[in-house]
This record gives C-alpha cells, sequence and structure tokens, in this order.
C-alpha cells in the first residue's frame, strides 16, 4: 500500500506540475498557524477556506451540470438562517446546528429543483436568481423573530481557539473540495456522475438517448450542491458569529459566480484559485481599509474581473495550467510544458 | 384605493416597460443577459444629478447632454468589453455583472453613498379620477407611450427595424442576406441603454438617486422578461404592468408588508412558468438548445 502511494506519487505528481502546485498549496495551508497565528489573518483565511467551498459547490452544480444557477446565495444563507434560529430558539450547540443547517440546505436544493427542472439556459437562471430574494422579502416581512436588517447576533464560535477553529474549517474544506473533485472526476473508474454531468452538460438529448435518466442526475446535482453551500453557510454563521441579509442578498450569489469564473469554470481548482486570487489576497493587500486599495476593494476587484475576462476568458486558473502543461498528442498524458517528448509514449510534443 | 392602484401600475408598469423592452431586446438580438442593463440607467440618473445639482445647469440641457453621453458609454462598453469574449456564456455574465459594480463603485467615490435627489421636471399635482397625481407621473406615462410606440413603429416599419429582427431570428442568415450582424448588434445596444437612459431621465426625479439604485429594478426587469417571454417585445410590455400590478396592489393593500412586494411578484412569475416554461411570449431557440 505505502510503496503504491509513494509509486503513485513519483510517476503521476511529481512529474505535472500543476498536482505539484496543488500539493505545495494544501501543505502550505496546513502550516500557516505555525508561522503567523494572529487572530486577524487566521479569521481571513478561515473564511476565504468556507468561501472555497461556497464557490466550488457552485461550479459542481453549475459549471459541471450545467444548470446556471443565480441564486446560490440560497442554500448559504438558509443554512446559516437555521443555524442561528436553531441557536437562538433552542439553544442548539454547533455539533447540533451545523448539521441540521446542511440538511436543511440540502432540502431546499431538492425543493427548489422541481420547478427548475422544467426550465433551461436563461429561465432557469433567472428563476434560481429569484428564491434568495423571496426569503429575503420574508425575512424583512417577518423582523420579530429573523431581526429584519440587523440579522441575529450572538452566534457562538465553532471551537474555543481560533487556530482550531482554522483547522476544523480547512480540514471540511480539503474533504469537501476532494469529494467534489472525485464527484466531477469525469475519468473516474468508481462513480460514474462526472462523466454523466459531462454528457448532460453537452447534449441533454444525447445523453437521455443513451439510455440515462437525466432528471434524476440533475435533481443529484443540485443536492449535491445545496449539501455543500448548506455546509459552507452554517459554518460561516459560526465563524462570523453574526448572520445577516447580506447572506441572502444578489450580491452574495454572485460573488460565487465572479470567483469561479475568474478561477475557471469547470475546473474544480479554478474556484479555489479564484477565491484565494480575488479574496484572500486582496484582502491582505488592502489592509483592511488602512489604504487606498482596501478603501476601494469592490472597484479594484471589478476592474480585475473586467481585463481578467478580456485577456484569459476561459480564467486565471485555467491560463496558467494551458501555459505550464500540455497534453501528449499521442496517448493523452499530462506533461510539463518545457518538455520536448511525452514522458511516456515518448512522441514529440511540438 | 382602486383609482390609486390604477394609476400606481400604469406609471410603475411603464419604467418596468422601458427597462423591460431594453433587456429584451438585447437579449433576443445578441443572446446577452445584460445584468448591467440598470447600471446605465443608475448612470443616467447621477449624470441628471450632477449637471442639475452640481453644475446648476437646467433641466433641459441636462437631459440633452444625458441622453447621448449614457448611450454613447452603452455602445463603447459593447464594443471593448461585451463583444470580444461573446463566445463565453458565463464570461459575458460575469463581465455584465462586474461592469455593474465598477459603475457602482465608481458612484460611491464621486458621489458618496448619500442619497440624492433632484427637482421635478414639472412640479405640482393634478386630479384625475378623484386622485391627485404627480405631473412627474403624468410626464412618465407620456414619455413611456411615445417612445414605447417609436420603437416599435422603429422595428416594424423601418430597414434597420427588419435588419434587427433578421439577427434576432438568425444570426446566419442575415449575414448571407448582406446584413452586418456586429454593427446591428451595436445599435441594439444602443437602443437598448437609450430606453434606460429614458428611463432614468423621467423616474429620477421621484426616486432617490443612490450607488445601488440599480439592482431593485434589476430583479424586477428580470421577472418581467421572464414572465413575459425572454426576447419579445410584446412580452415584456405586457409582463411589465402584470408584474407592476401584483407590486402596487401589495404596496397599497398590505403596507406593514411592502417586503413582500417582491415575494409576490416572484410568485407570480413562477406560476406563469410552471404553466408555460417560456413565459407568455417566449421565443423558443429549438436549434440552440439554450
Amino acid at each position: 500500500m505505502q510503496r503504491r502511494l509513494l509509486k503513485d506519487f513519483r510517476f503521476s505528481v511529481l512529474p505535472v506540475p500543476g498536482r505539484i502546485i496543488a500539493i505545495v498549496f494544501f501543505v502550505a495551508l496546513f502550516i500557516i498557524p505555525l508561522i503567523d497565528d494572529s487572530k486577524y489573518s487566521l479569521f481571513v483565511f478561515t473564511t476565504s477556506n468556507l468561501l472555497v467551498i461556497f464557490a466550488v459547490s457552485w461550479d459542481l452544480l453549475s459549471g459541471y451540470s450545467g444548470q446556471v444557477n443565480f441564486g446560490h446565495a440560497l442554500f448559504f444563507g438558509v443554512s446559516a438562517y437555521t443555524v442561528a434560529l436553531l441557536h437562538k430558539y433552542f439553544g442548539l450547540q454547533p455539533w447540533a446546528t451545523v448539521p441540521i443547517g446542511t440538511l436543511v440546505a440540502t432540502g431546499v436544493g431538492v425543493v427548489t429543483c422541481f420547478p427548475a427542472l422544467r426550465l433551461r439556459g436563461p429561465y432557469l437562471s433567472l428563476l434560481t436568481m429569484s428564491f434568495p430574494l423571496v426569503l429575503l422579502g420574508l425575512v424583512m416581512a417577518f423582523k420579530d423573530w429573523t431581526g429584519g436588517e440587523f440579522g441575529i447576533p450572538g452566534i457562538p464560535p465553532i471551537a474555543g481557539s481560533h487556530v482550531t477553529e482554522y483547522y476544523i474549517c480547512l480540514i471540511v474544506m480539503t474533504v469537501s473540495v476532494l469529494v467534489m473533485w472525485k464527484l466531477t472526476d469525469a475519468g473516474s473508474k468508481f462513480v460514474r456522475t462526472g462523466l454523466i454531468f459531462h454528457a448532460i452538460r453537452e447534449d441533454e438529448i444525447a445523453a437521455r438517448a443513451s439510455g440515462i435518466n437525466t432528471i434524476n442526475y440533475k435533481i443529484l446535482a443540485f443536492i449535491i450542491g445545496g449539501f455543500f453551500c448548506g455546509l459552507a453557510g452554517a459554518l460561516y454563521a459560526h465563524v462570523l458569529g453574526t448572520v445577516s441579509i447580506s447572506y441572502l442578498s444578489m450580491t452574495m450569489s454572485f460573488r460565487a459566480i465572479i470567483y469561479v469564473v475568474f478561477g475557471g469554470i469547470v475546473s474544480i481548482y479554478g474556484p479555489v484559485v479564484g477565491v484565494y486570487g480575488l479574496q484572500t489576497l486582496l484582502t491582505f493587500a488592502g489592509q483592511a481599509g488602512q489604504n487606498f486599495l482596501g478603501q476601494n476593494l469592490i472597484l479594484i476587484m471589478a476592474i480585475l474581473v473586467v481585463l481578467v475576462l478580456l485577456f484569459m476568458p476561459e480564467g486565471v486558473a485555467v491560463w496558467i495550467r494551458d501555459k505550464i502543461e500540455r497534453e501528449c498528442p499521442r496517448c493523452k498524458l499530462t506533461n510539463a510544458a518545457w518538455r520536448k517528448e511525452c514522458r511516456a509514449c515518448s512522441a514529440p510534443l511540438h | 384605493m382602486v383609482e390609486q392602484i390604477i394609476v400606481g401600475t400604469l406609471v410603475t408598469g411603464g419604467v418596468y416597460a422601458l427597462l423591460a423592452v431594453g433587456f429584451s431586446l438585447i437579449f433576443g438580438n445578441a443572446r446577452v443577459i445584460n445584468l448591467a442593463h440598470t447600471g446605465f440607467f443608475m448612470l443616467a440618473a447621477y449624470s441628471l444629478y450632477y449637471f442639475i445639482r452640481k453644475l446648476g445647469l437646467a433641466a433641459a440641457p441636462a437631459i440633452v447632454i444625458t441622453l447621448p453621453a449614457v448611450t454613447l458609454v452603452g455602445i463603447l462598453v459593447y464594443r471593448f468589453l461585451i463583444n470580444p469574449i461573446r463566445e463565453h456564456h458565463a464570461a459575458v455574465l460575469l463581465m455584465t455583472v462586474a461592469i455593474a459594480l465598477v459603475f457602482q463603485e465608481s458612484m460611491v467615490g464621486a458621489f458618496s453613498s448619500k442619497y440624492w435627489s433632484i427637482p421635478s421636471l414639472i412640479p405640482g399635482f393634478t386630479d384625475i379620477l378623484g386622485v391627485s397625481v404627480l405631473n412627474q407621473n403624468l410626464l412618465v406615462l407620456g414619455v413611456v407611450v411615445v417612445v414605447i410606440v417609436t420603437v416599435w413603429l422603429i422595428l416594424s416599419r423601418t430597414k434597420l427595424g427588419i435588419a434587427l429582427r433578421a439577427t434576432a431570428q438568425d444570426a446566419e442568415v442575415a449575414t448571407l442576406m448582406g446584413i452586418s450582424v456586429p454593427r446591428t448588434l451595436m445599435i441594439t445596444m444602443g437602443i437598448a441603454t437609450f430606453l434606460a437612459t429614458v428611463a432614468a431621465v423621467v423616474v429620477a426625479p421621484i426616486w432617490t438617486i443612490h450607488p445601488t439604485m440599480w439592482t431593485p429594478p434589476l430583479v424586477m426587469v428580470m421577472v418581467v422578461v421572464v414572465l413575459g417571454g425572454l426576447g419579445s417585445i410584446k412580452g415584456a410590455i405586457i409582463g411589465a404592468f402584470i408584474i407592476a400590478l401584483v407590486e402596487v396592489s401589495v404596496a397599497i393593500l398590505l403596507p406593514e408588508y411592502a417586503y413582500l412586494k417582491v415575494v409576490f411578484a416572484i410568485l407570480a412569475m413562477i406560476i406563469v412558468l410552471i404553466v408555460r416554461p417560456g413565459g407568455l411570449f417566449g421565443v423558443i431557440f429549438e436549434e440552440e438548445r439554450l
């Protein structure tokens, strides 16, 4: 077992620059508290990790299964509000609220997909965009219970110290991203969902003609997306200690889309790059509103997005990957771009 | 009560119709969901505010400058930011969001995030059916009717209108018939932005001007065009008045639940979509499998 892992590492990770970068990145995330354990920077990293789950779950639902969801904040907000209400009225602790919040978000995913199944393309996008706004209207209309525009403060943190909290969120993020990556891997030998999502996105009628029950898989995409997004929302409410209507706003839905498209749609690593490139880096560069960058964070973010879209419309991560990796024309194996010939079949790469 | 609802529906519906027709035109022709559409509306409102309050111009020259200036901004945005990436659907969508955010944040930078207002173009009230109506509201109605009829005539009677409709139906065949599709799309974007600007010019005195004023009408415009059928002008106009009726009735009959007006508007849309998944007058793009 150990020897096989080592062999895998030597022959399918080391020769591919993209995979080395991914491993270095995750190792770096795990040792960050050893270098800098100030409360502020760990808080920024914790929230970024949760936003990664949020963005990746949008990529799975909208990028992979092709059902472009404009209202992803729905699952996030439902879960966060469930957590807050459970704590406020029943005094439940994080070990109970987080699973319940996640389950409620998954259930909402099932319910919303029924009207959504009849529609496709822009109609679906615009319909899903309206769902969080319905909930937002309800939250504002029943102010006495939900706190209206002030939200519900006083939600306890997940763990006593912020380092523990950081590690919990980091592990949840790593596991979620791994699971979603496996679920959407079209070349996987164990799960077929990746291949089927791919088929549905490319041509739904052809997929149905091949005997795939596309409806079931579309519902499955909503369930998986709702589950992981709900998980992120529940943890986010605990980390921030408060929920507010901004969780359900249109801006929140658009944030998922911004991160994913910035990093590269239909690639699980794209959203990770998107969140860390846009959110984390810019937050640190902005020094919490101390300098010009921090005061105009959204403006600069928007201008960055415009520039990236103009010059690399596939997304930053995909653009970088194409620069450092090249697929062998004969055996389809991924090679480093600076190699002259393929590492397996020695076919010339140029 | 009933009179209030009727007058309110006509005014609100007129504004939504102006915005929705532009949104629908640009979607029908270029297949672009332009989320920055109401961003231009906001831009025009701020431009009016700047010329009237800051520079002290009279209303007429301010409008004369604003209309072509914002339309030009719309055409330039389309030409240099949206057109180069039109093949990537997700990218176009995000681009329009980013453009709207750039508008919003620039306005925050230039005019701070305070609430501003500008004076009515025609002050005073008129009594109609026992309801006192702001003269500005009557102006809104008049302008809406004139502008929509003009657009309708352009689309149905002129050579340009035929080119626009041909591009909407099938861009490839339109190219074969000698229509320059990129130029037609730019003209479409110009018309759409112009309509948004006109809407801003007439309602800016009634609404407050602030940097996030583009999101509430954006949501309503989306609801309207989905209900009416994407890409259909007739659908956009009828949808606008249906949604305005729902919104105004909720605001007048249930004043304590005014926040629910979006909820009811969306419920109306969902009911229509469950019965007719293509909207009331939807254009179905069968071969494109959108």
